[in-house]
């Protein structure tokens, strides 16, 4: 019943609006914090941007994965997001608007999940940026060990990850360190970050309003990409702990010895908060039966993926130097510590 | 035999693919949840809906160069994605040969579409047979250049060029890709057209059929 005959139901009103209405909606509600620029609607940076001699801190990515990216614009994140079109790369246009908005002079970073698409338009962004002399790096989030092995680390795709490394580096950019070092410390929290998930059911485009792909009734699919790209494999959906302990068994391989760690447990969409915390139990336990320190956790929707039902566990191994900078106060509108 | 193609048969062209596109966003979305992330149907319709509202926009004696320059900001303003700077960049190195030009030959044809496809496998970084668009640009582009050696007429010109356009797509079926989402499936990757081949297939085959009928 639930693959054959799926019907996806979506309160909008205009699938080729979409985008446009989010956003309005997000800066009506969130105006104390947030602003347009260049009164472009797909480039959102801080009400008091730019700041002054501090690094600037550009993340974006395609529109449904909320709260990624609106949402981690503020104090201690992200400066400014561009975005783009339901899960496309936004185009240089907003890339550039919003890089002159935040850039107070001491650069800017660019940070976004390791997509060919974002790559280019934000690499297009850059160039036409640094010819107007703002100084721009890019640090790519590479988080998912599903898509590609620990030896290709820099091929693999970025998802629920881009939290911990955007946190990272806009802290290190609100404490006042410079671009170089601001960048050294996002590729830092990139390489120790490390994320793996699972799906249950597929979401669908407003455009299509087609799955992203189908499961049988009775299937999860291991490894799948945060835009329903495939994963490495289909199996019989099974419980809940055996799930999180095949997760954390890839995970755990990568951990090399590290003592101390920050959990995220995140829903793709429309997985309930009872099953996240499900996972997370298990998570924790199997942590402490391995003595690694839990230093934090997140439990919620992070890096969604439309409706899609499927959780994933992003640990960050966390050191003298990054641990800090994940404690540093934040307030973003959907985010805050 | 047409030996010549003016700007406003170029803007037909145009407007010709736009509908085609339009035709075939779902069938293109398709072939994308297959491999990749579905979205190209959509992506290539909104693009292609901006170039269509972008042309009759365009003032009269715009000369090639500056046509694709407008149609290619707004492709790519629409846009973004993957296929937003690969197609954009195609239509600025092509239009970059054709400057000042209002009226073109066979020849100056052929080094559009050369350029074009020199400029998506320079953007997007890819070679041949990693199952990406440029499996069907460069194969197309160089028939369209041996063949505006041999006539200088641009219709057969341009046939040639759509049946090497349509057997390359095909091919992309049986490949493995290495480049974007779908490199990440692996051997999955097998058995799909890759889209963006196909969105490609149908621009050479939209450029002939219509300078047929012009």
């Amino acid at each position: 019943m639930f693959n054959k005959e799926m019907v996806f139901k979506k309160i909008i009103n205009d699938p080729y609006q979409v985008v446009d209405e989010m956003v309005e909606g997000i800066v009506l509600a969130h105006g104390d914090l947030l602003k347009f620029a260049n009164n472009n609607k797909r480039a959102v940076v801080r009400k008091d941007a730019p700041i002054k001699d501090k690094v600037g801190v550009l993340i974006g990515g395609g529109s449904g994965h909320e709260p990624a990216f609106l949402g981690y614009v503020g104090k201690g994140l992200a400066d400014g997001a561009a975005i783009g079109n339901v899960f496309a790369s936004p185009s240089p246009d907003p890339i550039v608007d919003a890089t002159k908005e935040i850039n107070g002079g001491k650069g800017v970073v660019y940070m976004y999940g390791n997509y060919a698409g974002d790559i280019m338009n934000f690499d297009m962004a850059a160039e036409m940026c640094q010819m107007e002399d703002i100084p721009v790096k890019t640090v790519l989030v590479t988080d998912d060990i599903a898509s590609a092995p620990i030896e290709n680390k820099s091929e693999r795709r970025g998802v629920a990850g881009d939290f911990y490394v955007f946190k990272i580096a806009g802290a290190a950019a609100d404490v006042g360190m410079e671009l170089d070092e601001v960048c050294r410390l996002a590729e830092k929290a990139n390489d120790m970050t490390i994320s793996m998930g699972v799906a249950l059911g597929p979401c669908s485009l407003p455009h299509t309003l087609e799955p992203s792909f189908v499961l049988e009734d009775n299937e999860m699919e291991i490894g799948l990409g945060i835009h329903g790209e495939a994963g490495v494999r289909k199996g019989n959906l099974q419980t809940a702990d055996e799930i999180t302990t095949e997760l954390m068994e890839k995970i755990l391989n990568e951990m090399n010895g590290s003592k101390k760690v920050s959990v995220l447990i995140n829903g793709l969409g429309s997985t309930p908060l009872m099953e996240l915390y499900i996972m997370y139990k298990k998570t924790h336990e199997i942590l402490n039966k391995n003595q690694i320190e839990i230093h934090s956790s997140f439990v919620g929707e992070y890096v969604t993926s439309l409706e899609m039902n499927g959780a994933s566990i992003t640990i960050i191994k966390l050191d003298e130097e990054l641990q800090p900078l994940l404690e540093r106060e934040t307030l973003c509108s959907m985010f805050r510590v | 035999m047409k030996k010549n193609l003016n700007t406003k048969e170029f803007l037909k062209i145009l407007l010709e693919i736009s509908n085609e596109i339009e035709n075939s966003k779902d069938y293109l979305s398709k072939l994308d949840r297959a491999i990749g992330d579905g979205d190209h149907g959509v992506t290539m319709s909104i693009g292609w809906i901006a170039v269509k509202e972008k042309i009759s926009l365009i003032e009269d004696n715009l000369t090639f160069d500056k046509i694709c320059i407008q149609v290619a900001s707004s492709f790519l303003s629409a846009v973004g994605a993957s296929a937003g700077p690969l197609y954009a960049t195609a239509l600025m190195r092509g239009g970059a040969k054709l400057k000042d030009c209002s009226d073109i030959n066979c020849s100056q044809l052929a080094d559009f579409f050369d350029a074009a496809a020199n400029g998506i496998q320079e953007r997007g970084k890819a070679n041949l047979y990693d199952k990406t668009m440029l499996d069907v640009w460069l194969p197309a582009a160089k028939r369209i250049k041996e063949t505006s050696t041999q006539t200088e007429d641009i219709i057969e010109t341009l046939n040639q060029g759509s049946i090497v356009a349509h057997e390359s797509m095909l091919l992309t079926k049986d490949m493995l890709s290495k480049k974007g989402r779908s490199s990440k499936l692996g051997e999955r990757s097998k058995g799909h057209i890759d889209p963006g081949a196909a969105s490609s297939e149908l621009i050479f085959r939209t450029f002939y059929a219509t300078c047929k009928n012009l």
